[in-house]
């Protein structure tokens, strides 16, 4: 991999990050279209939730770490404190690797 | 900088900075690891170093890496981590907000902009806290991950597999808990939902990184009722 490479990948990225910033400071969208970009954002969010939970590039996840989010789940819905949430999950899937489940 | 990051803990509950700095943790673990891979697999150790500083995006960073390292050849890892990277076009709009005015604040915020520094954007309302946490976030994180990277790629294989810790479950059940509270309305509740079901029956079949954009299709659930009530 050489410098070049990496400064496409580090532009290309750049790129992407920095439209709506610039865009956004030039112009005042309508609020609906304000309000899309924000449901937008979270369904995002919550795609990559749902696969990186459960795929592994074009397969499945195995047991473990699905499981461990479905934990991290239950625990979010009761509310519980956001460390709870993360170390609950990581520790699950740990525990559920130590014991051989893939 | 110290500005930034007095502004952020004075408006910040100390809740949200303790959150930012277990994220800041899990992140450093996979940093290291990054660090550590990419040098175990014969490349030079400014190399994950350089490519984590200017991209800062941990998935493209593994995806170019790995493609790589497997003989890929490197046009075929920058391909895969700049399409994995489309998705912060959109996120770059959401946030863009929580960055603040002036040119020099967009410039250097839109390099801090991660699925990480977004969620906890998008927690909260406020539009001073949604600054506080964007920066307060998006900055820990780019130091955080750097110095994490360069300590694994110095130091080697101290954290080789952070899949026997669970990381790979922590960085999803991050995203959970922050998005999950913001999910009150309706329409983009079953927006999220639809959206998730479409991402992972497509990943068999699209490259990592596309899934979740096309997910962003699920969005029309939310303009329709709105334009049954207009109608």
């Amino acid at each position: 991999m050489s410098v070049g490479a990496i400064l496409v990948l580090a532009v290309g990225t750049y790129g992407f990050r920095v439209v709506g910033p610039l865009l956004r400071g030039r112009l005042r969208l309508p609020d609906r279209l304000d309000r899309l970009l924000g449901d937008a954002a979270v369904v995002l969010l919550v795609a990559l939730v749902a696969t990186s939970a459960l795929t592994d590039g074009p397969h499945l996840a195995g047991v473990a770490r699905p499981a461990g989010v479905l934990v991290a789940l239950a625990l979010v819905l009761r509310r519980a404190p956001f460390p709870v949430v993360v170390v609950a999950a990581a520790a699950s899937t740990a525990l559920l690797r130590l014991l051989g489940v893939p | 900088m110290r500005s930034l990051w007095r502004t952020a803990v004075d408006l910040l509950d100390t809740r949200t900075l303790r959150d930012i700095g277990l994220v800041c943790v899990a992140d450093a673990l996979v940093g290291a690891s990054f660090g550590a891979i990419a040098v175990s697999g014969g490349l030079p150790p400014w190399l994950p170093v350089v490519l984590s500083v200017a991209v800062f995006a941990g998935g493209a960073q593994f995806a170019a890496v790995g493609a790589v390292l497997a003989g890929g050849g490197a046009a075929a890892g920058v391909l895969a981590g700049l399409v994995l990277n489309a998705r912060l076009l959109p996120f770059g709009f959401a946030v863009a907000d929580a960055l603040g005015s002036g040119p020099w604040r967009r410039l250097v915020g839109a390099h801090l902009v991660t699925d990480e520094s977004v969620a906890f954007t998008v927690r909260q309302g406020d539009p001073h806290r949604r600054r506080a946490a964007f920066w307060a976030c998006g900055a820990s994180l780019f130091v955080c991950w750097n110095l994490a990277v360069v300590a694994g790629a110095l130091l080697g294989g101290l954290v080789h597999d952070t899949d026997a810790f669970g990381l790979d479950a922590a960085f999803p059940a991050v995203l959970l808990a922050l998005v999950v509270p913001t999910l009150r309305h309706g329409d983009a509740r079953s927006a999220a939902v639809l959206g998730a079901v479409v991402a992972v029956v497509a990943s068999p079949w699209l490259p990592p990184g596309v899934p979740v954009l096309v997910a962003l299709g699920a969005l029309v659930l939310t303009l329709r009722p709105r334009e049954k009530a207009t109608a």
